[in-house]
């Protein structure tokens, strides 16, 4: 290596590694289809999901930057000023004001930036589609900050209860309806969840639906989905409740409007006949033999 | 500067008569060990007690990854399971990585500092009891039913109506004992940090182990009387008739996980600040080159301990909480990565020029970056909300944990056994194992976790014993055989260290042309010290008196010590 490469002031070098980061940046969003699976969250059921995956995506490809820049200059580093007869004297510097001053800046940069594109996605991940924002500054004004508006056109709200180890979920309506394990749903309707637990805390998440809610004893949490193509959709509990909490498996399946309908009026007889033996046997058993 | 006007820093004639110096009679044999007051003595129990747990704890791991390396494995029943990642969670936590790191600092921060002792060495001794027996409480419970609600013990789950038996109790009173040993820990540290330092060290001058070292105690202080608090509203729920966390007696669950993560989350910084540390009194050393931005590294350890407060409500994402709460702790975990990267593009520059010596010490020490920053990036990306509700509690947080506490905190621990083992036996490690370990170990770091992310973005959610999902059969297996590609890295080091305690060759009182005065004492350093306790007049006192000492004796000289005291 000839003398002056190692005297090579520091600042050039390091403007010229953040280009090749952003050049990079650039390349990897151009290949963004390429990575799917195993490098992108789950997403495809429901538009929140799809939403989630997109703000990993711009978050992780700033991150392969960070990663490239620190790994290259580290490993750079240790290989070109490791010790070899005849090699150059370690250089006794202290520090170098700019330069700290420089990366601290890069830093909080990259941080602001995050926090934009975060703040860009909240309301589409948050709300139903058509809800109107309910962030901090929304056109919506609402009585508290975690209040959620109330989703316009087609909807249903749905009271999920988890319980060691299964979930139930309570449909509206003045004739009870109810089931567990499986949650059927309308397609192309906003599906709004309130979840609560009757014991420990649980976590409701069905991957390709979006993002977790905690089922925690004593609050009320709230997630929505909004299904386009009928099909199972499956899930696992995702909060330690018990020794079975690895079996504490959930499942949504999408039906078209009227096969929805059409299963509702049929386990709502299912649930009234069973009611009906129910206080049948229990008159019988009182009025004895 | 020293060059200007050399001053005396060696006795001239004979050592002076110190009293406080002179050796304490301590019984010879194992109850010297038992009665010792000795910080160095101290810090070897420390260390050695600390590594066996650390190996119970890699046990239970690998028995993890046999269990998950297959699906519908029948190995472990599910409660097993349930014990194993509470036993090693805890064990890894609360006997690992915290004591080990104050095993360090008990040995090593008053030879850094040109003390005798800490400041009260008898509650020295008492923090290291409390260690061990709340080490035994805990593992007794092996005995009988061990705890198994994971090491964050959620509440109601640990409720008595949930979990009735009392493997949660001696949980709670391990957590006690732990905890109390380890503030007992902070406040002699802290104690002796501000009032024992060499004439001339002021706070500039003070070694950034040292710093962060006291930074760990501060938080020790802030962060494990919320615990304490909590686990005995814990136990008083589960025994006396309270409800703090019970909602059906009008508690809160909820308040367990602020409560917890209150502690939880400056603990991380607890376990990974003098990791730091050690970073950054290995690499200058190596290098051949004074520590880049010395300030800077000394104030991000300030800022990441006070940012480190604000930010435990990003385990909580996905309770029921209010947007701004989620926006302010997003807002505070992403602040932390300016400081974090600060340390870390410092440590680069420091090897930047240098005249690098590769040898063990340095391994570890370069590598600590190298792996931290996967666990950094992975982390930011876990603290942006809407991202954490896909990924909080699956497989991509358990690689994001582990590439913080074993790249960060494990490999910097390791870097200081390479580093400082000469000092503390008199005897050099092995270069051949050292990086053999090095390699093994970071190898098999990766692909034991790299793998877990995609595991996580693909739906698997931690904590479960049992999983049947096609997709995920290679990620598990990869991660399987990268654990004990983990585990005969570690094992590596300790046969190691075993072997060198006997045959490792002489390692002199400065192996490394150290900057700091621990290097000026003989290996192992006598009980009293310093005879003389030099005076300091830069950041490497080491470097000043090596120097000096050089310029007196008019030539060049490998390495310079204390006289070793004659017996009189």
């Amino acid at each position: 290596m000839p003398r002056t490469r190692h005297n090579a002031p520091l600042v050039p070098a390091v403007v010229g590694v953040l280009v090749g980061g952003l050049a990079l940046a650039a390349l990897l969003g151009a290949a963004d289809d390429a990575l799917a699976g195993p490098f992108t969250p789950d997403s495809g059921g429901s538009p929140n999901a799809g939403d989630i995956d997109t703000l990993y995506r711009i978050a992780f490809y700033i991150g392969i930057v960070v990663f490239l820049v620190v790994e290259g200059t580290l490993i750079w580093s240790i290989w070109r000023y490791r010790r070899r007869r005849g090699g150059p004297a370690a250089a006794q510097i202290r520090g170098n004001l700019p330069l700290e001053i420089g990366w601290t800046v890069a830093a909080a940069l990259i941080v602001v930036v995050l926090t934009a594109v975060t703040f860009i996605y909240l309301d589409d991940i948050r709300d139903p589609p058509g809800a109107g924002a309910g962030t901090l500054a929304g056109p919506t004004q609402l009585a508290a900050v975690d209040q959620r508006p109330s989703p316009p056109g087609r909807s249903l709200n749905i009271d999920v209860n988890g319980q060691q180890f299964v979930w139930r979920y309570a449909y509206p309506g003045r004739e009870p309806l109810y089931n567990f394990y499986e949650m059927v749903v309308p397609t192309n309707t906003n599906i709004t969840l309130d979840i609560t637990s009757s014991d420990v805390v649980h976590s409701w998440w069905i991957p390709l639906l979006g993002g977790k809610a905690d089922a925690v004893p004593g609050h009320m949490n709230h997630t929505w989905f909004r299904i386009s193509k009928e099909g199972i959709y499956r899930g696992v509990c995702a909060e330690l409740c018990g020794y079975n909490h690895a079996d504490m498996r959930a499942a949504v399946r999408a039906v078209s409007p009227g096969r929805f309908a059409e299963w509702a009026r049929r386990k709502r007889a299912q649930i009234r006949r069973a009611g009906q033996a129910l206080a049948a046997e229990r008159r019988a058993r009182e009025e004895g033999p | 500067m020293a060059t200007d006007r050399p001053t005396r820093v060696l006795p001239r004639a004979r050592p002076e008569v110190v009293l406080r110096g002179a050796p304490r009679s301590e019984p010879e044999g194992w109850l010297g060990w038992l009665t010792t007051t000795d910080h160095k003595r101290i810090g070897i129990l420390y260390l050695v007690t600390t590594f066996l747990f650390f190996v119970l704890g890699g046990v239970e791991a690998l028995l993890m990854r046999l269990q998950l390396a297959r699906p519908n494995s029948e190995l472990v029943a599910p409660e097993t399971y349930n014990a194993l990642f509470t036993m090693h969670g805890t064990t890894m936590i609360f006997l690992f990585i915290v004591p080990v790191l104050g095993g360090f600092a008990n040995y090593l921060v008053p030879l850094m500092i040109g003390a005798r002792d800490v400041a009260f060495p008898r509650i020295n001794a008492l923090s290291y009891w409390l260690l061990l027996f709340g080490g035994v409480v805990l593992y007794a419970a092996l005995f009988f039913t061990p705890p198994d609600q994971g090491w964050t013990m959620y509440a109601p789950l640990s409720e008595a109506a949930y979990t009735p038996h009392g493997g949660i109790d001696a949980w709670i009173v391990f957590i006690h004992l732990t905890g109390a040993s380890t503030l007992l820990g902070g406040i002699n540290f802290i104690a002796t940090i501000h009032n024992m330092r060499a004439p001339g060290m002021s706070w500039g001058r003070m070694p950034l182990f040292v710093w962060t070292i006291l930074i760990y105690s501060y938080l020790i202080i802030l962060a494990y009387p919320a615990i304490a608090a909590a686990v005995t509203m814990l136990l008083t729920d589960r025994h006396f008739g309270t409800a703090f966390f019970d909602p059906t007696g009008g508690g809160d669950p909820l308040l367990w996980q602020h409560l917890f993560w209150f502690f939880g989350h400056p603990e991380v910084y607890i376990m990974v600040l003098p990791a730091f540390g050690i970073v950054s009194e290995v690499l200058p050393v190596f290098a051949r080159k004074p520590i880049f931005g010395y300030k800077a590294i000394a104030a991000s350890t300030v800022a990441i301990a006070f940012l480190g407060l604000l930010v435990w409500a990003h385990h909580m994402f996905v309770v029921p909480v209010s947007t701004v709460v989620l926006a302010f702790f997003m807002l505070s975990s992403f602040t932390i990565a300016v400081p974090t990267g600060i340390k870390i593009f410092n440590w680069i520059a420091t090897l930047w020029r240098g005249e690098i010596v590769t040898r063990a010490p340095l391994y570890f020490a370069a590598g600590l970056p190298g792996l931290f920053v996967i666990g950094g990036i992975s982390g930011v990306i876990l603290a942006i909300f809407p991202v954490d509700w896909q990924l909080h509690d699956t497989y991509f947080v358990v690689a994001h944990m582990h590439f913080v506490l074993f790249g960060g905190s494990v490999f910097g621990i390791f870097a200081g056994l390479y580093y400082w083992f000469p000092k503390m036996t008199g005897r050099m490690l092995s270069e051949g194992l050292g990086k053999l370990s090095f390699w093994l170990m970071a190898v098999g770091l990766l692909a034991t976790f790299m793998v877990q992310h995609s595991l996580g973005l693909e739906g698997m959610p931690r904590r479960v014993y049992d999983w049947d999902t096609p997709e995920w059969e290679p990620y598990n297996l990869i991660s399987t055989i990268g654990s004990f590609v983990l585990a005969a890295g570690v094992l590596a080091t300790l046969i190691n260290v075993l072997h060198s305690l006997k045959r490792g060759s002489r390692a002199g009182n400065d192996p490394w042309h150290g900057n700091t005065l621990e290097w000026f004492v003989p290996s192992p350093p006598p009980p009293n010290n310093l005879d003389v306790i030099p005076r300091v007049r830069s950041v490497e006192p080491m470097k000043d008196i090596r120097r000096q000492v050089q310029e007196q004796a008019g030539r060049t000289r490998e390495t310079v010590s204390q006289p070793i005291t004659p017996a009189i």
